[in-house]
C-alpha cells in the first residue's frame, strides 16, 4: 500500500499525457482533469493534437498530447512544463520530453519501445533514455503486457484490449496523486452506459494501473496530494472553449426569446461549435451546414432578416470569405455574430495551432467604412460570457459583432461554474413599436443608441426593403447623395462607438506598478501568471487585459497612460499595439510578440518583462 | 383570405432602360402574386446584384437587395428561419450562374422551398456589356472582342444536374406564359427554377428574338402543359415524338402520324430524362420549350429541418438551457 510512502503536498502540478493519436490520451487526460476538479482543485487543460487525422502509427507526427494544470488555488494556464509526463510510445517520449521539467517523473510503456518503435521514432540507439540524456525518475512499466494479462479472461479481441492501455496509465497517475478512483469509475460507466462490458474492462484496467503503482511503489520517492484551497461553492462541469461558446449562444437566444440560427462550414478549429449546436435541436436550434463559408455567413444574414438570432462560426480563412456578407450586415444593420476561432495564418497556415493574428482583419478587413464591434474571449470558460454578450450587443444595437477566440481557448477546458441565467441581463431586441405600423421606415433610429428599429418579415404594416446600396437615412430609398452618404457613414460609426462596454480591470499592483502588462483575448492566463510570478519576486507589475476591443472601454486611455512603462504582449507581430497607438494619441508601449502557434511560456514572459522592468 | 390586386405589390418607379425585359417580368410578377393571394407582408423578395436584381425595390413586400451572387444563400437562411414566408429569389444569369453558381446548385439540391427566378439575357448589363455564362460560344462582347472561346451553361442542365424538381421557362414579353409559370412555381413545394428569357435592349438586343413575339412563339416555341399532347406550330400542325434515344418533330397527318402518336407531357415523371431533352431543345430544328417542364414532389429542406427539430424535441428530455447544463457530468463543490 502507498501509505508507507511519503505523501508530498503540492500547490499545483502539471501532468502531460502523450501517446499515439489512437492511444486515447485525450480521454485519459479528460478523466484525470475531471477527477481532480471534482475534489475541488482548479484545472486548466490544453490538448495538443497532430494536424494529420491518422498519421502512421508510432510516428513522430502522430503524437497526441493532453496537458492539465491542477491547482490547490486558482490556475490560469495549462502550465509551461510538466511535472509528470506519460509517454505511451517511443515517438511520444522523443517529441514530448522537451515539455518535461528537469524534476519531472516520466512514465513509459516499455512494451512500446521495441526495435521497430525506436526506429519509427528515429532513435539511433537501443537506449532512448540515455540517447535523450534523461536524468529524471522514470517509471518504466510493461503496460501493454499488464493490460493484456488483466483482460485475458474477458474474451475481448487484441485490438480492443490495446485500446485500454490509456486507462492503465491513468490508474498509475491517479495513484501518484492519491486520487479517488470511484469518480473515474462513475464517469466511465456513464460514458459507456450502452457498452457496460467495455466500461467494466476500463474500470478493471484503471484499478490495475493504480494497484501496480501501489504494490511496486514504482520508482518514485513519494506520491503527491493537492488540497483544495480556493473553493467557490457551486455546481461545476468541465467545459471546452468551443462548447462554452455554443452554450453562450444558446443562453443568449433563450434570454432574448429568439430562435438561434447557425450558418456554418466546417473549418478547424471552429467546427466543434457547429457540432455542439447541431446536437441541441430539442432547444429549437437551427443549424445549416452550408456549401461554403460565404453561404455560411450569407444564410445567417438571411436568417437575421427573417428575425432569428443569427450566428456564423469560422476561423481566419473563413472570415476572408465571409467579409462581404459581414459588410452586408453592416449596411443593412442586421444583428449577426461572427465567431472567429483564430488559428495560425496566413492562408491555410497552421490549422490546428493558435494565434491572435486576425485582430486587424476583424477590426478593419472589409471594404468601405465598416465599423464592427469586436470582443475577444479570455479563457475557455470566458467563451460563455463573451458569446452571450456578443449576442446581446448584436441584437440590441442592430450590428454584426465579431467574437474572437483562438485554438488555445477553443480546445482548452476549465471548470465551469454552472451559470444561473436569472443572474444574466435581459436581451431586448429593438422591435419597431406598434405606433410605427403603416409608417415604418427601416432606418428610423433610437436616438440614444442610434440602433434602428427592427421589423421582422411577416408583420403587417411594416414592409420595407433593405439592401447593400447606400440609402437615404430618412426614407430608406437608394441614395447616392454625397452628404447623405457622409452622414450615414458617420451614423454607423457613431452607433458602434456608443455601445457601452465595461471598463478594463487593472489587476496586480494597481496603484504603483512600474510596469503595466497589456493583452487581449486568450493570453489572459499566461499574462496573469507572469504578473503573479513577478509580484511574488517583489516587482511592481500590473495587468490590463482587454475583452472589449471595439469599442474600447471608456477607461482605456487613462489606464494605459497611468503607468510609467507599458508592454503590449500578443501572439502576433504587434496588431493590438498598433491599434492602441492609433486610438490613443501618444501611446508608445514596449512590445512582446510571438507567432509560434503555441501558447506563451510564462517563464519566457517573465524573463522578457523583467528586462523591460529593469530598463 | 384577402383579395389583392397587382397594385398591392407595386412600389416605386422602375429605373430600367425603356424596353428592357425586366419591366415585362415585373408586371407579370405583380400579377402572379395578386392571383396567388399571398399577403405582401408574408412575402420576402431577395435579389443579388445586377440590372434584374434591382427588382426588389419595386416590390411592396419585405425585400432585400443583397450582394452579388449570394441571393440563393441569403434566401435559404430567410426561408429556413421563417418557413411561413413566401420567398422569391431574383437573379440574372451572371448573378445566379457565374458568381452565384455554387449557391444556385446547392439551393436546388437541398430543395429549399424558394421560387428561384433566373432572368436570362445572356449578358452583363449593369457593368455595360460583358459576356455571361449563358452567352453562346463565339459571342462578341466588350470583354470578348474576338468572340468567346467557351461553352455556355444551359440553366436546365445545371438545374437537373443538381437534382432540380421544378423547372419552367417563359419569355418575359409573354405575360400569360410568365404568370402561369410563376404561379406554378409558387405552388410547387421546393426549389422552383424559372428561366425567364429576357431581352437586354442595349447590350444584347434580340438575343431571344425567335420567341419574343406571339407570332415568333407560335412558330418557334412549344407550350408544354401537363397531360396535354406536345403539339405546336402556327396551325398546331407539328408534334413531338420519341425516336430512339431522342425526340423528333413530326407533322400531323404526314406519314400516317396522328395525335395519338404524339408525346403527352408528364411534368410529374420522376425520371428527368425527357424533361431534360425537352428543356434543351433549340432552333432551328426544334421548338423552344416553354411552360412547366418539370414539377415533381419531394421533401423540402426547410420542412425537413423543422420536422427534425420537432422529432428531437419529442425524444430528448431537455428543452431549455438549464436542463441542457444538467446533461453534463456535474460535480458540486461545497
Amino acid at each position: 500500500m502507498s501509505d508507507s510512502l511519503e505523501v508530498k503536498e503540492l500547490d499545483h502540478v502539471v501532468v502531460r499525457f502523450s501517446g499515439d493519436s489512437g492511444d486515447g490520451m485525450q480521454l485519459a487526460g479528460n478523466i484525470f482533469s475531471t477527477v481532480s476538479a471534482t475534489v475541488g482543485n482548479d484545472i486548466c487543460t490544453f490538448p495538443d493534437y497532430p494536424a494529420d487525422i491518422r498519421a502512421p502509427q508510432g510516428s513522430l507526427t502522430g503524437v497526441s498530447g493532453f496537458q492539465v494544470h491542477i491547482g490547490a488555488g486558482k490556475v490560469f494556464t495549462p502550465g509551461d512544463k510538466c511535472d509528470v509526463l506519460v509517454a505511451m510510445n517511443a515517438a511520444a517520449l522523443k517529441t514530448q520530453y522537451k515539455f518535461a521539467k528537469s524534476t519531472a517523473c516520466i512514465i513509459i510503456d516499455t512494451d512500446a519501445f521495441g526495435e521497430k518503435d525506436l526506429e519509427k521514432a528515429a532513435f539511433t540507439t537501443q537506449d532512448p533514455i540515455a540517447e535523450l540524456g534523461i536524468k529524471n525518475d522514470v517509471i518504466a512499466a510493461p503496460i501493454t503486457q499488464m493490460v493484456k494479462d488483466c483482460l485475458a479472461d474477458t474474451g475481448m479481441d487484441n485490438k480492443a484490449v490495446l485500446k485500454c492501455r490509456n486507462m492503465f496509465a491513468l490508474g498509475l497517475v491517479c495513484w501518484l496523486f492519491n486520487r479517488d478512483l470511484n469518480i473515474a469509475f462513475t464517469m466511465l460507466r456513464e460514458k459507456f452506459a450502452k457498452k457496460p462490458e467495455l466500461a467494466e474492462a476500463n474500470v478493471k484496467v484503471i484499478q490495475a494501473g493504480y494497484d501496480y503503482g501501489a504494490n511496486t511503489h514504482s520508482s518514485v520517492a513519494h506520491t503527491y496530494k493537492i488540497e483544495s484551497k480556493t473553493k467557490v461553492p457551486g455546481k461545476y462541469m468541465d467545459i471546452m472553449g468551443n462548447k462554452a461558446t455554443a452554450y453562450g449562444f444558446i443562453a443568449a437566444a433563450e434570454k432574448a426569446g429568439m430562435r438561434l440560427f447557425l450558418g456554418s462550414y466546417p473549418i478547424t478549429p471552429a467546427t466543434d461549435v457547429l457540432h455542439e449546436l447541431s446536437k441541441h435541436k430539442s432547444l429549437g436550434v437551427t443549424t445549416v451546414q452550408c456549401e461554403d463559408e460565404i453561404a455560411g455567413c450569407a444564410s445567417s444574414v438571411g436568417a437575421a432578416f427573417a428575425g432569428a438570432l443569427a450566428v456564423t462560426s469560422t476561423s481566419g480563412p473563413g472570415v476572408c470569405l465571409k467579409s462581404e456578407a459581414m459588410n452586408l450586415a453592416v449596411i443593412t444593420e442586421l444583428p449577426l455574430v461572427i465567431l472567429d476561432v483564430q488559428r495560425g495564418g496566413p492562408s491555410t497556415g497552421l490549422p490546428t495551432k493558435s494565434e491572435q493574428t486576425d485582430l486587424l482583419q476583424a477590426l478593419f478587413g472589409r471594404n468601405g467604412e465598416s465599423p464592427m464591434p469586436v470582443i475577444a474571449a479570455t479563457s475557455p470558460v470566458n467563451c460563455f460570457d463573451s458569446a452571450f454578450y456578443a449576442c446581446k450587443m448584436a441584437v440590441e444595437h442592430m450590428t454584426p459583432v465579431v467574437l474572437l477566440t483562438d485554438a488555445f481557448v477553443a480546445n482548452g477546458s476549465g471548470a465551469f461554474r454552472l451559470p444561473d441565467l436569472n443572474e444574466y441581463p435581459a436581451i431586448v431586441p429593438p422591435y419597431a413599436p406598434a405606433e410605427m405600423k403603416g409608417s415604418y421606415t427601416p432606418y428610423t433610429r433610437n436616438e440614444e443608441t442610434l440602433a434602428r428599429y427592427w421589423a421582422v418579415p411577416g408583420s403587417e404594416g411594416y414592409t420595407h426593403i433593405l439592401g447593400g446600396l447606400e440609402k437615404d437615412g430618412r426614407t430608406g430609398a437608394i441614395s447616392t447623395d454625397p452628404d447623405n452618404h457622409d452622414k450615414m457613414c458617420r451614423i454607423r460609426a457613431e452607433k458602434v462607438a456608443r455601445i457601452p462596454v465595461p471598463d478594463v480591470e487593472v489587476q496586480g499592483c494597481v496603484e504603483d506598478a512600474e510596469l503595466l502588462i497589456v493583452g487581449f483575448g486568450g493570453t489572459y492566463g499566461h499574462l496573469h501568471s507572469a504578473m503573479e510570478s513577478m509580484n511574488a519576486e517583489g516587482k511592481k507589475v500590473a495587468l490590463a487585459h482587454f475583452t472589449y476591443l471595439n469599442p474600447l472601454p471608456a477607461n482605456a486611455e487613462s489606464v494605459l497612460k497611468k503607468y510609467k512603462k507599458v508592454v503590449v504582449a500578443e501572439q502576433n507581430l504587434g496588431q493590438f499595439a498598433a491599434y492602441l497607438r492609433m486610438k490613443i494619441d501618444g501611446f508608445a508601449p514596449y512590445q512582446y510578440n510571438e507567432v509560434k502557434g503555441q501558447p506563451f511560456v510564462v517563464s519566457e514572459l517573465v524573463e522578457a518583462f523583467t528586462e523591460i522592468y529593469n530598463k | 383570405m384577402c383579395e389583392y390586386t397587382a397594385k398591392d405589390y407595386k412600389k416605386g418607379q422602375p429605373r430600367w432602360c425603356p424596353g428592357c425585359g425586366d419591366h415585362f417580368f415585373l408586371a407579370s410578377l405583380h400579377k402572379a402574386m395578386a392571383e396567388l393571394g399571398v399577403a405582401p407582408h408574408d412575402i420576402a423578395v431577395i435579389s443579388g446584384i445586377g440590372c434584374s436584381s434591382r427588382l426588389p425595390y419595386y416590390m411592396n413586400t419585405y425585400a432585400m437587395q443583397t450582394i452579388h451572387g449570394r441571393a440563393a444563400a441569403i434566401a435559404t437562411g430567410c426561408k429556413v428561419a421563417n418557413p411561413n414566408l413566401s420567398v422569391w429569389q431574383i437573379s440574372g444569369d451572371g448573378d445566379g450562374l457565374a458568381i452565384g453558381g455554387n449557391h444556385f446548385i446547392h439551393a436546388v439540391r437541398r430543395n429549399v422551398d424558394l421560387n428561384m427566378i433566373l432572368l436570362n439575357n445572356r449578358i452583363y448589363g449593369l457593368t455595360k456589356g460583358q459576356y455571361s455564362p449563358t452567352s453562346p460560344r463565339g459571342f462578341v462582347s466588350k470583354s470578348s472582342p474576338y468572340g468567346t472561346v467557351e461553352d455556355p451553361f444551359r440553366p436546365a442542365e445545371l438545374c437537373f444536374g443538381a437534382r432540380g424538381r421544378f423547372f419552367a421557362r417563359a419569355v418575359a414579353t409573354d405575360a400569360t406564359g410568365t404568370v402561369e409559370i410563376l404561379k406554378a412555381a409558387a405552388q410547387h413545394k421546393g426549389a422552383s427554377v424559372c428561366e425567364i428569357l429576357q431581352n437586354c435592349v442595349i447590350f444584347n438586343n434580340g438575343t431571344h428574338d425567335s420567341v419574343a413575339t406571339k407570332e415568333g412563339r407560335a412558330k418557334n416555341a412549344i407550350y408544354l402543359r401537363h397531360g396535354e399532347p406536345m403539339i405546336f406550330g402556327e396551325n398546331n400542325e407539328y408534334g413531338l415524338m420519341q425516336e430512339g434515344f431522342g425526340l423528333k418533330v413530326v407533322k400531323l397527318g404526314e406519314n400516317g402520324v396522328t395525335e395519338k402518336d404524339i408525346l403527352v407531357h408528364d411534368a410529374h415523371c420522376q425520371d428527368n430524362t425527357l424533361h431534360l431533352k425537352l428543356a434543351l431543345m433549340e432552333g432551328p430544328d426544334f421548338p423552344i420549350a416553354l411552360g412547366v417542364i418539370r414539377d415533381v414532389e419531394a421533401p423540402t429542406y426547410n420542412d425537413a429541418v423543422h420536422e427534425q427539430i420537432e422529432d428531437v424535441k419529442a425524444k430528448k428530455p431537455y428543452h431549455n438551457f438549464t436542463e441542457l447544463l444538467y446533461t453534463n457530468d456535474i460535480w458540486e463543490v461545497k
